[in-house]
């Protein structure tokens, strides 16, 4: 299943009926050190592109987004003991949230992984 | 290099345990009567086993000289903190704040036996009133932050009493604003729109005129601004707003440039705290306590919280009683008096001459690091004069692999206190250096010299070496990630500590 | 002028340096017709001589707690302060420096805040305690709004034992963002009264133990009520010597305990600057407003002390800060960690219990003056008592005979006008309690 791209630097991709969500290694490394991440409640009801997470290093703080509409369905608990996992592993071990998708579709209108790549060469 | 001793002290640096390894809870330094054991609380008394350790006098002075002896201070050195304003902290005001009859004072006494007291809020009132050009002060506020909110709820106030509160839910504060705006704006209700600023680190007027509307309660705007620049619009930004209907809040945080030169109220102001803790020299004391009178215009001088000062005659008297419809009452009793017998202390020390020389002096420290310090270092709005800071970045660094931070921690070894780093945060890798006109030229060129020096340096490709610093400090880089992931807030006995892993 | 080290020629030096004619040319952003042209009308500059006899005669006006007899309490407390206390908050390191943003060469405040966080934990028997906070009202006031964020509910209930000034301090932070403040009305011995006003939307409740009429109060059957409804307890104090002696407010269930920690190393100094005192659960450290300081390693792996989870606070975390705070109490909190030092558990105690027998001494001989009542049963140094005639006209006749006997509620708050809040430390001698009372009878007879 391919892996879609937000500007605000989610990756999504769907896993059986659920698009798992998470920040790009981009992002993590601008990001530096991961020292917490606050998760939503499971069974939150998101809307694409508002704020559902928060991600923090020593010195910042940021907004995550959801890249999709749905209903929060499990939020990786692993990231409490191991916010290191979002360095060490961002698009995989350290994923933030599985969302149950109101719309699939959603996900064509975000950047593929070339596009993604492009899109960052510009900032 | 490090040398390790057997001792853990090194030099005059002598080994400091927490009072938790080394103090007793059956220890004490204070010699009191023993009781007699009666009491009325049966039930109600400790069970919980108390656990604070003691040390005797003796032992607690070192521990804390000790102690002392890790920090750096204005005492010390230059502390050239960007928007913090660490300039000499005179000792008459030391000590007149400890005269018994200002220091021993409840503050519930009967207001006849205040009088002093009553009268000295009433002269700094007059002085601050004076100074700003402005009608009506609220004197209570605990500090700066604490200042600009007691400011936003008398905007709120106000709109309420215009029956406007419901429709006006925006204010607007320009991208260069320091963290405590929205954040206030945020606690006193309403709804943070940032505006954008222009080339010259100054508000986009154009774009703030696109803000504009029927929906805006206030602009909160930071003059000089946290870039350490005048806002020449700043007259403008006052009409536009007043003539949509809004307020102009002012952050007084760097009023110390134009205290004596300029009135804010001058400037179409309509509510500004000031910190004395920074223009009017009370010390920082390691973090607090600040201080943040309020001055207000005339549209909102009457919707200032209690308590305020009246005089009847040659009486000065306290009403203490919350007003409806004014803001509320923002602390238990009247605010920071020790703050307010230092800040006159030192008002009246440098008279309206003397503060008109503080600012100018101020300017001039700031202008001249700027002008020697501008080949070395990138300084983003540098064409213009800057007000009492000036600011650099590390844009012409970072290629060699040095930042921001590597600067700061090299001062360290040098034996400075850094400048403020990474803020504003308008500007990537932001150097704010205030040296406050407490500095001496010979001080001045000193930590020029020793900047360009470090400029030098990170441009000979010595990163590494930056890197690895300080050195020389009390400690090495400290691991703020650590500290952040695993927070570790209190000591605890070492059997519940591991209990607790 | 004294404090500025320029001369003249410096500054013609400078200006050449800089390239500009005059100051003014440094002034050019500022609007022409906002420049003053000369000075403001206040008085020119003094010599250290005459500030000082100046501010000298402002203090003499005043006449200072230790030239009367001295009873009044109600939120701020008349103790005796060690003098290595005051001596050391003067060194030029703790007086003279900045909040401690360079750890590597500010240890020492760092670690001296450590210890008072642990130190403040240790005493209200709660797990985790801040750097400090303005005082005990913005702290109570801070943690409404705490409970509200953790919570998500909007409504606290503060009984009628809370002061009156917290109470209203709270309302002026609360209402702006929607969170509803009921106090309850003023009550003696009704701490627990807050259970019968518990219902499922409110945040929390708040009491105040010892209460402002000194009432000290079982705070368990409290917490478990709030806790049944999924309210949070806050516990206040303005007292702090009383957790010498009275069981903390962590061990009874309280969420948070906010109160008011000038009574050790702080002088009464008419109002402020104060150090408020704030502790919470482990679990809500993130919810928590103002500076934490912990611990970490250094590059060699030596122990060393920082400012950390600082992405809580608004120089990070903006609008969406748990708090508009930047500053602590920073030196009263050095005052009252190395006053707390110096006693000790042990002096703790011992000090507690004398202010609590001096409070009784003085409890016994009020209610033998004829018409004075004492209405609080379990009190720690204060109490209220009823007089036969309005409180107020009872206070200002007592001071004409050179006695500060309390304070009259209804400066405080509307209502209750026959009742005074009398207050006695370990600085009260029984001559003092004697004079008092028998004062006392001479104004009333």
């Amino acid at each position: 299943m391919t892996t879609r791209y937000t500007k605000d630097h989610e990756w999504v991709r769907m896993e059986g009926d659920v698009a798992v969500v998470g920040i790009t290694p981009y992002a993590a490394e601008q990001l530096g050190d991961v020292v917490f991440v606050e998760l939503p409640d499971v069974g939150k009801v998101v809307k694409a592109g508002a704020d559902m997470a928060v991600v923090e290093s020593a010195k910042a703080a940021s907004d995550v987004y959801a890249p999709i509409g749905g209903s929060v369905a499990a939020v990786n608990e692993a990231l409490a003991g191991s916010p290191q996992l979002v360095n060490e592993s961002a698009d995989g071990e350290g994923w933030f949230v599985k969302i149950k998708p109101d719309n699939p579709g959603e996900l064509d209108a975000l950047m593929d992984a070339a596009a993604y790549a492009d899109y960052v060469r510009g900032l | 290099m490090s040398v390790e001793t057997t001792s853990g002290s090194r030099g005059l640096l002598q080994r400091v345990d927490l009072i938790f390894e080394d103090g007793d809870p059956r220890r004490t330094g204070v010699d009191l009567p023993a009781p007699k054991g009666v009491s009325k609380l049966g039930a109600l008394e400790r069970k919980a086993p108390l656990e604070i350790p003691g040390l005797k006098e003796p032992e607690a002075l070192r521990h804390y000289v000790r102690l002392s002896q890790r920090n750096y201070a204005i005492d010390l050195g230059l502390f050239p903190l960007g928007s913090c304003t660490m300039k000499h902290n005179p000792r008459l005001n030391e000590k007149v704040v400890r005269l018994e009859g200002f220091a021993d004072l409840h503050p519930l006494q009967p207001t006849e036996t205040t009088q002093g007291a009553l009268e000295l809020m009433d002269q700094l009132a007059h002085w601050l009133l004076t100074l700003t050009g402005m009608a009506g002060v609220a004197l209570s506020p605990k500090a700066g932050a604490h200042g600009e909110f007691c400011g936003m709820l008398a905007i709120r106030a106000a709109l309420e009493a215009r029956g406007e509160l419901d429709k006006r839910r925006r204010v607007l504060a320009p991208v260069s604003a320091h963290g405590t705006n929205p954040s206030t704006a945020v606690a006193a209700g309403f709804i943070v729109d940032e505006v954008g600023a222009d080339a010259r680190g100054r508000v986009d007027l154009e774009a703030f005129k696109k803000h504009l509307g029927d929906d805006v309660a206030a602009v909160m705007l930071t003059n000089p601004n946290t870039c350490g620049l005048f806002e020449p619009d700043v007259k403008a930004i006052a009409d536009l707003v007043h003539a949509a209907g809004g307020y102009f809040y002012c952050d007084g945080a760097n009023y110390n440039a134009i205290v004596g030169r300029v009135r804010p109220g001058d400037l179409g102001v309509d509510a500004m705290h000031i910190n004395l803790h920074k223009t009017f020299s009370t010390p920082h004391g390691g973090g607090g306590p600040g201080a943040g009178p309020v001055v207000f215009s005339e549209a909102l001088a009457r919707f200032a919280p209690a308590p305020k000062i009246v005089k009847a005659g040659d009486r000065f008297d306290l009403i203490e009683a919350n007003e409806p419809g004014h803001v509320g009452r923002m602390c238990a009793f009247h605010g920071q008096m020790g703050m307010y017998v230092r800040a006159l202390a030192y008002m009246m020390s440098h008279g309206a001459d003397g503060l008109r020389q503080v600012a100018e002096d101020a300017v001039l420290n700031a202008n001249y690091l700027l002008a020697r310090l501008k080949p070395h270092f990138n300084a983003p709005f540098g064409d213009g004069p800057c007000m009492h800071e000036a600011l650099f970045d590390d844009s012409n660094l970072r290629t060699h692999g040095v930042e921001t931070i590597d600067i700061a921690k090299a001062l360290l070894d040098e034996g400075y206190h850094p400048m403020t780093t990474y803020f504003p945060l308008v500007v990537h890798g932001a150097m704010l250096v205030e040296p406050t006109e407490t500095e001496s030229k010979a001080e001045l060129d000193r930590f020029a010299d020793v900047m360009i020096a470090l400029a030098k340096r990170a441009k000979g490709n010595d990163a590494a070496s930056f890197k690895a610093q300080p050195r020389l400090a009390p400690m090495r880089r400290l691991d703020e990630t650590r500290a952040a992931r695993q927070p570790k807030l209190r000591w605890k006995p070492e059997a519940a500590a591991r209990a607790a892993e | 002028m004294r404090y500025l080290p320029l001369s003249d020629e410096d500054r013609a030096a400078m200006l050449a340096v800089i390239g500009a004619k005059s100051i003014d040319d440094l002034y050019v952003d500022v609007p022409a017709e906002a420049r003053l042209k000369g000075l403001v009308d206040l008085p020119l500059k003094q010599g250290e001589l005459q500030v000082e006899r100046a501010l000298r005669a402002l203090a003499e006006k005043n006449i200072p707690a230790r030239r009367a007899t001295f009873f009044i309490g109600a939120g701020a407390y008349r103790h005796h302060v060690p003098a290595s206390v005051d001596h050391l908050i003067q060194r030029s390191e703790f007086l003279t420096t900045y909040t401690p943003y360079q750890p590597e060469i500010a240890q020492g405040t760092l670690q001296a805040l450590y210890e008072f966080q642990t130190q403040v934990a240790m005493l209200t028997g709660m797990e985790v305690a801040n750097a400090s906070m303005y005082d005990g009202s913005t702290a109570a006031a801070e943690a409404a709004l705490m409970a509200a964020r953790v919570t998500k509910r909007a409504k606290v209930i503060f009984s009628g034992g809370v002061h009156p000034h917290y109470v209203a301090t709270a309302r002026t932070h609360c209402a702006p963002v929607g969170v509803e403040v009921i106090a309850l009305d003023p009550a003696i011995d009704g701490e627990a009264a807050v259970i019968d006003a518990l219902a499922g939307d409110v945040a929390a409740v708040v009491v105040q133990s010892p209460n402002a009429f000194g009432t000290v109060s079982d705070l368990a059957p409290i917490a478990a009520a709030a806790h049944a409804q999924g309210a949070l307890l806050i516990s206040t104090f303005t007292e702090v010597v009383s957790l010498g002696l009275i069981e903390p407010p962590g061990a009874m269930g309280a969420d948070i305990v906010a109160g008011e920690g000038q009574s050790i190393g702080n002088a009464l100094a008419y109002g402020g600057p104060y150090v408020g005192l704030f502790a919470t659960r482990e679990k809500f450290i993130r919810q928590m407003p103002g500076r934490l300081c912990g611990e970490t390693l250094d590059a060699d792996g030596k122990r060393g002390f920082v400012l950390t989870l600082s992405t809580r606070e608004q120089h990070i975390r903006r609008e969406k800060a748990t708090s508009n705070i930047c500053t602590n109490a920073g030196l009263c909190t050095m005052a009252f960690t190395i006053h707390m030092t110096l006693l000790g558990a042990a002096g703790l105690e011992r000090l507690a219990r004398l202010n609590h027998e001096t409070a009784i001494r003085l409890a016994d001989a009020l209610a033998g003056v004829k018409g004075v009542e004492v209405l609080t049963e379990r009190f720690f140094n204060e109490f209220a008592i009823r007089t036969p005639k309005a409180a107020q006209a009872v206070i200002d006749a007592l001071l004409a005979k050179g006695v500060m006997g309390g304070v009259a509620y209804s400066r405080l708050a509307p209502g209750m006008d026959d009742v005074v809040l009398v207050c006695a430390t370990e600085t009260n001698t029984d001559d003092d309690i004697a004079h008092y009372a028998r004062v006392l009878g001479e104004v009333l007879g």
